[in-house]
């Protein structure tokens, strides 16, 4: 009985080619779109937790005002080279402190010129940003202290300046300032925001202050806390430390801030999720208009369809057997529209996965859901419509327009 | 199923005071206002009147395809009013046949398979499955035609297929409700040369609807419909 009735599907399915195909492309689409976004919403939050990892969670940042971001307020109180030392002298367990002030600026070189991100820091920075020099050297002490006309640049800069020639020696002008190239970086590639990391010049600290901002201050430090060192411990010193310096009374509020890589790594994982979810709700609606689609062309359909199940009553089939016949021609339909779906959806996902550079996380929640959803979309407009025709006398259904 | 074994002298299909009502109160529309009607096994029975007149209906309650609103029919003594549904579709594939004006073809699906339904629906294997439609083809002149589809076959060849559908599970009544409907007269005359065989040959009992005095002079008695009620019932050469 079963068998046979799966034939008489099958042999439904083959027969109306053109139904067939479209119902299955309802589902194709609206399980591929689900499977394919989720996926790789999910590489890309692997990236960002992958990549905040590798930037090590003993990292802490001293920004001047409040909060980081848009919201600062303009009475911000900036900090100077001497907050640094003062850092790395009196707080416990701290490895490394390094001064960040930086600004974009026009690099060029002879002919060649080159937007680029000019930092202005000492020989700390590289230690703290876990970079290292591929060619060349550091600062050198005197160089620091006196402000000399010296730069590192990152390998972006050194392409985009110096093409295929000698880099090293080289003289590039930011601004008024000529500074030679004493080393390359190590190559780094995007961070978590999609930021050209590579795309920098490092000059001493003094040097910045004196040639490009012309003032004293120091934009943030960046601080390495010691391994196995608590960073909640040495964040809490350092915010009693700067409000000492600053005189800040009981009363007032931190006009500073020390934020943890945690925060940061928190925040930019729950940003990655929102778009996650952004993109979800968008392939959701793929997934809807898909149901849709396959609700239409079975609505189409359904006075042809009840004809049909009005001769098989007629000629002695059982209400159970032609009902039986429409589930399973809809089971059929839609997990082979499934399976498909699943297919491109995984194959367009490594696809993708490569091109945005995000590792393919292969989410198995979502492949069931979408398979399931799809299932059930194509089993109800499938089964219902021939439902009610089956209830009907055979003349009834013969006669339905 | 034993109760439905046959005995001479009990009628095959005998219909008492049987109405049909389509809608209901003032809409109400009688289609059957009480029909008595028998028929012995064997019988070629024509059924003629005017549009309206409840021949169809009559048809389609005999064939099972409709229950009537009121009234017993009795199928080799069994009420079918008291079966159930799936009793009724088991008389349906295991007793009759049945023939319609507009044929009702499975479209896009080959003659051979079209013939082979019914008998897939009484679990008859593959192999004897095809070689009785391919026989049953043969026997209503459609050798040579299996697998051409509904679309690509003429109206006399569709009805054809019909029949050979309708008569391949070797059924005890053949019900043809205007057979011959949208044919010429010259496809119509070889329909009825081929159902008129059948009731000789065959022996299946045959009960045809049809509004053409030439098609119903194939049977061996008229019954004529008016207004939902049996006007008159006559062996053909005998009356007139």
């Amino acid at each position: 009985m079963l068998w046979n009735t799966i034939l008489l599907a099958l042999r439904e399915i083959k027969r109306n080619v053109m139904r067939s195909v479209l119902t299955i492309l309802g589902i194709v689409i609206g399980v591929g779109a689900v499977i394919t976004m989720v996926t790789i919403g999910g590489g890309a939050t692997a990236q960002v937790k992958e990549q905040i990892a590798s930037m090590g969670s003993n990292l802490l940042m001293v920004t001047p005002g409040k909060r980081l971001g848009p919201g600062q307020s303009s009475n911000t109180v900036l900090f100077k080279a001497s907050d640094g030392e003062a850092i790395l002298r009196d707080v416990n367990s701290i490895a490394a402190v390094a001064p960040v002030s930086s600004r974009s600026i026009q690099a060029v070189f002879g002919n060649q010129n080159w937007s680029t991100q000019v930092t202005g820091s000492d020989n700390q920075y590289f230690r703290v940003t876990n970079r290292s020099i591929r060619l060349g050297r550091q600062f050198s002490d005197s160089e620091l202290r006196s402000g000399a006309a010296v730069c590192i640049v990152g390998e972006t800069v050194r392409k985009k300046l110096f093409g295929g020639q000698e880099s090293l020696g080289g003289n590039i002008r930011l601004e008024k300032l000529s500074c030679q190239v004493i080393g390359i970086l190590e190559a780094k590639g995007q961070n978590t925001m999609g930021m050209d990391q590579d795309d920098i010049v490092v000059i001493p600290l003094r040097t910045y202050q004196r040639r490009i901002s012309g003032n004293q201050d120091v934009a943030m430090f960046q601080v390495s806390v010691q391994q196995g060192a608590s960073t909640d411990k040495a964040q809490q010193d350092i915010r009693l430390l700067i409000r000492e310096r600053r005189h800040l009374s009981p009363s007032d509020d931190d006009n500073f801030n020390v934020m943890d890589m945690k925060e940061i790594a928190n925040m930019l994982t729950g940003t990655t999720q929102l778009l996650t979810a952004l993109l979800s709700a968008v392939a959701a609606v793929s997934l809807l208009v898909g149901g849709i689609g396959i609700m239409n062309i079975m609505l189409v359909s359904v006075t042809e369809r009840t004809r049909e199940i009005g001769i098989r009553l007629a000629i002695g089939a059982f209400e159970r057997e032609v009902l039986m016949q429409f589930l399973v021609e809809a089971v059929v339909l839609s997990s082979f529209g499934g399976l498909i779906g699943i297919v491109l959806a995984l194959t367009a996902s490594v696809w993708l996965a490569g091109m945005l550079r995000v590792p393919f996380v292969f989410n198995a929640g979502i492949v069931v859901i979408a398979f399931l959803f799809s299932a059930a979309v194509g089993v109800i407009f499938g089964y219902f419509p021939a439902l009610k025709a089956a209830r009907l006398d055979p003349i009834e259904a013969l006669r339905y327009e | 199923m034993t109760a439905l074994n046959h005995t001479d002298n009990q009628p095959l299909i005998e219909l008492q005071g049987v109405t049909k009502v389509y809608g209901t109160g003032q809409a109400a529309m009688h289609a059957l206002r009480g029909i008595d009607l028998r028929i012995d096994e064997g019988e070629f029975v024509a059924v003629m009147g005017p549009s309206g007149s409840g021949k169809s209906t009559c048809m389609n309650i005999l064939g099972c395809l409709d229950t009537p609103t009121a009234g017993v029919y009795k199928f080799k003594d069994i009420e079918v009013g008291k079966l159930t549904r799936d009793q009724r579709t088991r008389l349906r594939r295991f007793y009759l046949g049945f023939v319609f004006q507009g044929y009702n073809l499975l479209s896009r699906t080959s003659a051979l398979e079209n013939v082979e339904l019914p008998l897939i629906y009484r679990r008859v294997p593959a192999g004897v499955r095809r070689a009785r439609a391919l026989e049953t083809l043969e026997t209503v002149g459609l050798k040579g035609w299996e697998s051409h589809t509904p679309g690509e076959l003429s109206g006399g060849q569709q009805q054809r297929v019909a029949i050979a559908r309708a008569i391949v599970t070797d059924p005890a009544v053949l019900f043809a409700d205007e057979p011959t409907g949208n044919l010429d007269t010259a496809r119509s005359r070889e329909i009825m040369d081929l159902v008129t065989g059948l009731n000789r040959n065959q022996g299946i009992t045959i009960v045809m609807v049809t509004h053409e005095r030439d098609m119903a002079a194939y049977a061996k008695r008229t019954v004529r419909f008016l207004d939902g009620l049996v006007e008159s019932d006559e062996q053909n050469g005998r009356a007139t």
